[in-house]
């Protein structure tokens, strides 16, 4: 008797990486021009449904990063639509060819991630990835986006392939939060305030977004009023809206599953430092490498759970009043 | 200083092959005088390679290319993809020959403000098709083209012409494989194997060879030629574009800095230069060039 097959440790339900790959397969039909390519990660990523819906334009790579990235160039010069699906930490393989072949020809072609952050988790610290947003932040041209929970994935998804220039997505294989209802918006560049305070704003990205939230009702238990900014688009970062709650509440924590040099923390502190200066803490990877564990357990051991962010809020609202006591002692 | 060839070639009556090889020699020239003395203003760029490749460049736009400057954006037009980036002196002294830029532009090779830049950037001169320069690229570049366009059922062809050098790129292996894996007969990889590279010789830096039993182990199409054979190169192209189902490549044996006698086989003559007056004069004379036309080029007004 033939053994059974093993059980495939794949994508569960209700991840981002589902909302991807069946907004993808759906869109797929109307977008004639739209390719998806694979380097034999498909079986794990949402490209999977894709590869089903429409096999003669999934595009098999093989274990080739580099010369996946470069031929969505060539694809896009001839004038269809490439998506550029493989794990985070292979795309920063690929980063030197997302620049030339992609951003600097402007090609509008779309990358996206998922195993992203500590998504990764028993894998280990090899294919954890807390510097792609970094790296692709750094190329000029190249939007950035991180979006929360599977609603917000789907609409992400649709926004990109609308949106004409070249794009980096992080997507997700573990189960995300459902933070948003079917009426919510999602617009490139804009950030949205979830919930309201006066005393500290909470700017995430990401898985990050739910234990943002969190972490605003633990503080709020603490008598401390914490707005929460779902930052989904990391470049170009909002700085709009960020002005505005540096104005109505003047201290930041950022929290991101990425290390805190060059993600989204850097985003927010470049924008204030230059326009609206005050407080800011970084909830982020503190520049070192993963390890094995699952994505909550390593939350836990790397500081990035609600907790986390509540204790650096307070930090932050301390800082606040330091400066404005010290400054109430000048005058 | 541009010859007229398109007004020749456009001619009602078949020309006859010996005319043809005679009309591409000239072009070769053009492009070998024309490098000089864009780098000779620039006070830098690479020679060598643009001199090695100028006679492959003569024959794909001379002859072998369905791709014309007044119809330079048709979705079906053949596309060419310099891989080998720093031969862009070669490549913009083809496309003035060919009337897809102006000849005196392309001498502010390198330039702040001219869109000659020293490496091709496809959103300064959209004809070059794509930016080149980090080498292993552009022949992945070229091989997304070539899946696309059969992807979109269309006839044209893909063409690109790589170093030898950059055949020590992984992502050209990666390429390669991928090409015979997808049968992408509709593309055609062109090896300018002039044997240097920019410190040394390929052997000293990093061993090719057998460089043939590479191709035919990643199973493409091989050809292997005298890269200055004009004869040689057209019937091998039209051999390359009758292959099924698999890639072709063609294996050009070139002399780096051919047709000058200082800078053949001279591997300090590759990498990003200086010339003088002196050696430009000398190397446009080498290359027939009479008086009248190393004025042009040397003093030509803006350079």
């Amino acid at each position: 008797m033939a053994a059974d097959a093993p059980q495939r440790i794949g994508p569960c339900a209700g991840t981002l990486d589902e909302a991807f790959g069946r907004t993808l397969a759906e869109l797929g039909g109307d977008l004639s021009h739209l390719v998806v390519l694979d380097a034999d990660n498909a079986g794990d990523t949402g490209a999977r449904y894709f590869r089903k819906s429409h096999p003669e334009r999934f595009l098999q790579f093989g274990i080739a990063q580099q010369n996946m990235m470069a031929a969505a160039g060539g694809l896009a010069a001839v004038g269809l639509l490439p998506v550029v699906t493989t794990f985070a930490v292979f795309c920063l393989r690929a980063v030197e060819q997302a620049r030339l072949s992609l951003a600097y020809a402007r090609r509008n072609a779309k990358i996206v991630a998922s195993h992203a952050g500590l998504d990764a988790g028993p894998d280990g610290g090899s294919i954890q990835s807390f510097e792609d947003l970094a790296g692709f932040r750094a190329i000029p041209g190249m939007t950035v986006i991180s979006p929360a929970d599977p609603i917000e994935t789907a609409l992400a998804t649709r926004a990109i392939l609308e949106f004409d220039g070249p794009t980096y997505m992080r997507t997700g294989s573990n189960s995300a939060k459902h933070l948003f209802q079917d009426d919510h918006r999602f617009e490139i560049g804009k950030g949205r305030i979830l919930r309201d305070g006066g005393d500290v704003t909470l700017v995430a990205c990401g898985v990050q977004v739910a234990r943002a939230l969190e972490a605003a009702e633990l503080l709020a238990a603490d008598g401390v009023s914490a707005r929460v900014v779902n930052m989904a688009t990391i470049k170009p970062v909002d700085s709009t809206l960020l002005v505005r709650c540096a104005v109505e509440t003047g201290a930041f924590v950022t929290a991101e599953e990425h290390n805190v040099h060059g993600g989204l923390g850097s985003a927010v502190a470049e924008a204030l430092a230059q326009l609206s200066p005050c407080p800011v803490e970084f909830v982020g990877i503190r520049d070192v490498f993963g390890t094995s564990g699952e994505p909550e357990e390593l939350a836990e051991k790397f500081g990035l759970t609600a907790p986390h962010i509540a204790r650096a809020a307070k930090r932050a609202v301390e800082r606040k009043r330091n400066i404005a006591g010290r400054r109430k002692n000048f005058r | 200083m541009t010859l007229n060839i398109r007004s020749i070639s456009e001619e009602a009556a078949p020309t006859p092959a010996q005319d043809l090889e005679k009309l591409l020699a000239a072009a070769a020239l053009f492009v070998r005088r024309h490098a000089i003395a864009s780098i000779y203003h620039a006070g830098s760029g690479h020679p060598g390679g643009a001199m090695s490749a100028a006679d492959l460049l003569a024959c794909l736009f001379g002859a072998e290319l369905n791709f014309w400057p007044n119809a330079s954006d048709d979705p079906d037009r053949d596309r060419f993809v310099l891989s080998k980036g720093h031969a862009a002196p070669a490549l913009y002294a083809i496309g003035a020959h060919y009337g897809f830029c102006d000849s005196r532009a392309a001498l502010g090779l390198r330039k702040l403000g001219s869109t000659f830049q020293g490496h091709p950037h496809v959103l300064d001169l959209p004809w070059v098709q794509a930016s080149t320069g980090s080498l292993g690229q552009g022949f992945s570049v070229a091989l997304g083209m070539a899946m696309g366009l059969k992807l979109k059922r269309s006839s044209a062809r893909v063409y690109t012409l790589v170093g030898d050098g950059e055949l020590q790129a992984g992502e050209v292996w990666e390429a390669a494989m991928c090409a015979t894996h997808h049968q992408l007969d509709n593309l055609c990889v062109i090896v300018d194997f002039n044997k240097l590279q920019s410190d040394n010789r390929n052997d000293a830096i990093m061993r090719l060879e057998p460089l043939t039993a590479k191709w035919r182990a990643f199973d493409w199409a091989i050809a292997e030629i005298d890269g200055h054979d004009i004869a040689q190169i057209l019937s091998t192209f039209r051999r390359a574009g009758a292959t099924h189902h698999r890639p072709s490549v063609i294996i050009a044996h070139t002399t780096k800095g051919k047709g000058v006698p200082f800078m053949e086989n001279n591997p300090s003559w590759h990498g990003s230069v200086k010339l003088t007056r002196e050696q430009a004069e000398e190397a446009l004379l080498a290359l027939g060039a009479n008086r009248n036309e190393i004025t042009e080029f040397l003093d030509a007004d803006g350079c």
